[in-house]
């Protein structure tokens, strides 16, 4: 791993010449003000570049929960009355500040998950811009739908907002998968209690703090807290209408057990295990698409492997898999490892202790089950103020699909790498796993694309590319990954309820009595 | 669901997986080791702190999650706050002094890829998220893995593994 220290590095937080100053506490935010917690408690949060304290979060708990949902009842009477261009507006208005301020929101970001800043400023930002663009635009566009019974008898079909709904956001992507659940449920004339993760808990009230005067008071509300104490509260609140949930398995079923006692609708996305499959024909030439290939191979480096979709599984097909694999190592071998506020970084810090903890304990396992350790294995010191960050090198394993480094999401910038003989043995393997939310085909071959493109049961699999997120393109899970597809105009529906009207211009009775 | 009515679903849903898994761990007299394998262990500082947990919040057990973010991270519930049910296997109990033995699951489907594993919970410095009970004490639950030995791998009945461990 090569440790520079580049030229164009934005300040750290705490600097004056920062782009973002965070204030040294965070109090919840309801009802359109900052409120205090109603426990009077604080909890740190560190920063994973360097893993020292930068600001102090509410410590929220089921009052809390019960002021936001309460606030937001109250903002929703005439929230759900405003029209849809009026909401439009006000999405597109929020996309226009975040604009205005991408450096400062990138920078938050960073300091908050340990991201690349160039990965902030390239993507997290600027698609979750995109994003109240792409929902600004749906909301105008949705329509209701009449249908003719008979002659006198027509059914109008509206779409109302479900009321009051509830939040529970990943620490991957702390802005983005925010703004994947806020935009269309706010498009859809929904009030919102949002619980940030408690591990990146503040990136989300420099956004607020931008927005706030946009928005009417108690459209959005952020509770800030620990899972048990503030996110199963809202998630167990009698009075939400919608829950939605980004993170694991187990909480994913906790949620929908708590949901199945208010009898109300969830969506989840629980991750997955994506297999990236790379068949022979990719190696006929030495030109751009290999190039690009092996570009897709390295990308479970993205965002430090903390993707739900992190192609972490590398299946390469025997006849190529000697020179594809070590022309891929290579590859690796030149990402650039550094301060996450460096623009030359490809790759910054996790974003917390317990998930670095986590992550070496797999490469330990890794190693007992046999694997072939061919890049990396072991924990990165960057050295200088960067000592205390929570850094992994890339590390590359060699093994076989049924060794649990290939079946769990390890959630850091670990790939398994393994090979396929024919088709029929690519596909066996790609599904052989719990998950199925996103996975990668790479072929020349258009035919062969599409057949595993449709083969492989993933919600979104990525043909000839990986890791894009445009608004637009349905995400969400096969299998054990999830309910619901975000990203897509078709999330309004998760957001929405559907009201008919049943009218008839007849005359006279039925004739029934 | 209430304590009480969890702690008569739980152990019914787990009986039927028990035998198939073979995974129950007698309880040892206090000091004694066990006297046949079990899945599940406890280091000495997640034990301490299971001990002060269940102070806290009253009897608990372990579900061990699977997927993106904190997947692959064993949750730490009081009994009755998680629903198990058919689909999971009952791995074992952690014994630690003091406190009533804590039940260890995880789904079946889950299993079956675990299954190989020995897990030891232990606990490190960091903020879980998810639902579990120990994140707001700044410290976190996390699964150490070995490979179960080939005298496990008999007691279990995984026959068929004895003899690929790597060495």
């Amino acid at each position: 791993m090569t440790v520079t220290t580049p030229p164009n590095t934005y300040a750290a937080p705490g600097r004056p010449d920062a782009k973002v100053a965070f204030k040294p506490r965070y109090d919840h935010f309801i009802g359109g003000e900052y409120v205090a917690p109603a426990s009077g408690q604080y909890f740190e949060n560190p920063s994973p570049v360097n893993g020292k304290v930068f600001t102090e979060v509410a410590r929220g708990n089921a009052a809390d929960v019960d002021k936001a949902v309460e606030a937001a009842w109250r903002a929703f009477d005439s929230w759900k009355k405003t029209t849809i261009a009026q909401r439009a507006l006000i999405l597109n208005r929020i996309a226009d500040v975040m604009e205005a301020n991408l450096e400062m929101l990138a920078v938050a970001e960073t300091w908050d998950n340990g991201k690349p800043i160039r990965e902030a400023l390239a993507a997290d930002v600027p698609l979750a811009i995109d994003h109240f663009r792409y929902f600004a635009g749906a909301i105008r566009a949705q329509e209701g739908s009449t249908g003719e019974i008979d002659a006198d008898t027509v059914a109008y079909h509206f779409h109302e907002p479900l009321g009051v709904v509830g939040q529970i956001i990943p620490w991957n992507f702390p802005l983005l998968m925010a703004v994947w659940k806020l935009a269309p449920a706010l498009a859809a004339g929904n009030c919102v209690v949002l619980k940030p993760a408690e591990q990146t808990p503040a990136s989300i009230h420099v956004f607020m703090d931008l927005v706030k005067d946009l928005l009417p008071a108690g459209v959005l509300n952020i509770v800030n807290g620990f899972g048990v104490e503030a996110g199963a509260p809202l998630a167990s609140h009698p009075n939400i209408r919608k829950i939605a949930f980004t993170g694991e398995t187990t909480t994913g079923r906790l949620i929908m057990q708590m949901a199945s006692e208010n009898l109300i609708p969830v969506t989840l996305e629980l991750g997955g295990k994506s297999p990236n499959v790379f068949f022979a024909d990719v190696a006929d030439e030495r030109d751009d698409f290999y190039d690009k290939a092996l570009e897709g191979f390295s990308f479970f480096n993205l965002n430090s492997g903390e993707v739900c979709t992190c192609p972490s599984r590398a299946l390469v097909q025997q006849s190529i898999y000697d020179q594809f694999t070590a022309d891929g190592v290579e590859r690796v071998k030149k990402v650039k490892q550094g301060d996450p506020l460096s623009m030359d970084t490809m790759i910054g810090a996790q974003a917390s202790n317990d998930q670095l903890e986590k992550i070496l304990s797999y490469m330990d396992i890794g190693k007992q089950e046999g694997a072939t350790l061919l890049l990396g294995g072991d924990r990165a010191d960057l050295g200088g103020d960067l000592t205390g960050g929570y850094y992994v090198n890339p590390t590359i394993f060699e093994g076989r699909n049924s060794m649990r480094i290939f079946q769990e999401e390890i959630f850091g910038p670990v790939l398994s790498l393994t090979s396929f003989s024919d088709y029929d043995d690519a596909i066996k393997i790609a599904n052989d796993t719990l998950y199925g939310l996103g996975a990668g085909v790479w072929s020349r071959n258009g035919a062969q694309l599409y057949r595993a493109g449709r083969d492989i049961q993933a919600g979104r699999v990525w043909s000839n590319t990986y890791h894009q997120y445009p608004a637009g393109a349905a995400f969400g899970g096969y299998k054990q990954s999830g309910i619901g597809r975000e990203n897509h105009k078709m999330m309004l529906d998760h957001y929405q309820q559907t009201k008919n009207l049943l009218v008839s211009y007849a005359d006279g009775p039925m004739g029934f009595f | 669901m209430t304590p009480e009515q969890t702690a008569a679903a739980a152990p019914a849903a787990a009986a039927a997986e028990e035998a198939r898994v073979g995974a129950v761990t007698p309880a040892p007299a206090s000091g004694m080791v066990a006297a046949t394998p079990s899945r599940v262990d406890v280091s000495p500082e997640a034990a301490a702190f299971l001990v002060s947990l269940t102070a806290q919040h009253g009897p608990l057990m372990f579900h061990q999650s699977g997927g993106c973010c904190d997947g692959s991270s064993p949750m730490c519930y009081p009994v009755g706050f998680f629903r198990v049910g058919a689909v999971d296997v009952h791995l074992g109990d952690l014994h630690v002094d003091g406190i009533d033995p804590i039940e260890v699951y995880m789904s079946r489907s889950q299993f079956e890829y675990w299954k190989y594993t020995h897990l030891t919970i232990d606990v490190v410095p960091g903020r879980g998220a998810g639902f579990s009970i120990e994140s707001p004490e700044g410290r976190r639950f996390l699964i150490r893995s070995r490979l179960l030995d080939d005298d496990e791998l008999r007691a279990f009945g995984l026959d068929d593994a004895v003899g690929d461990t790597p060495a």
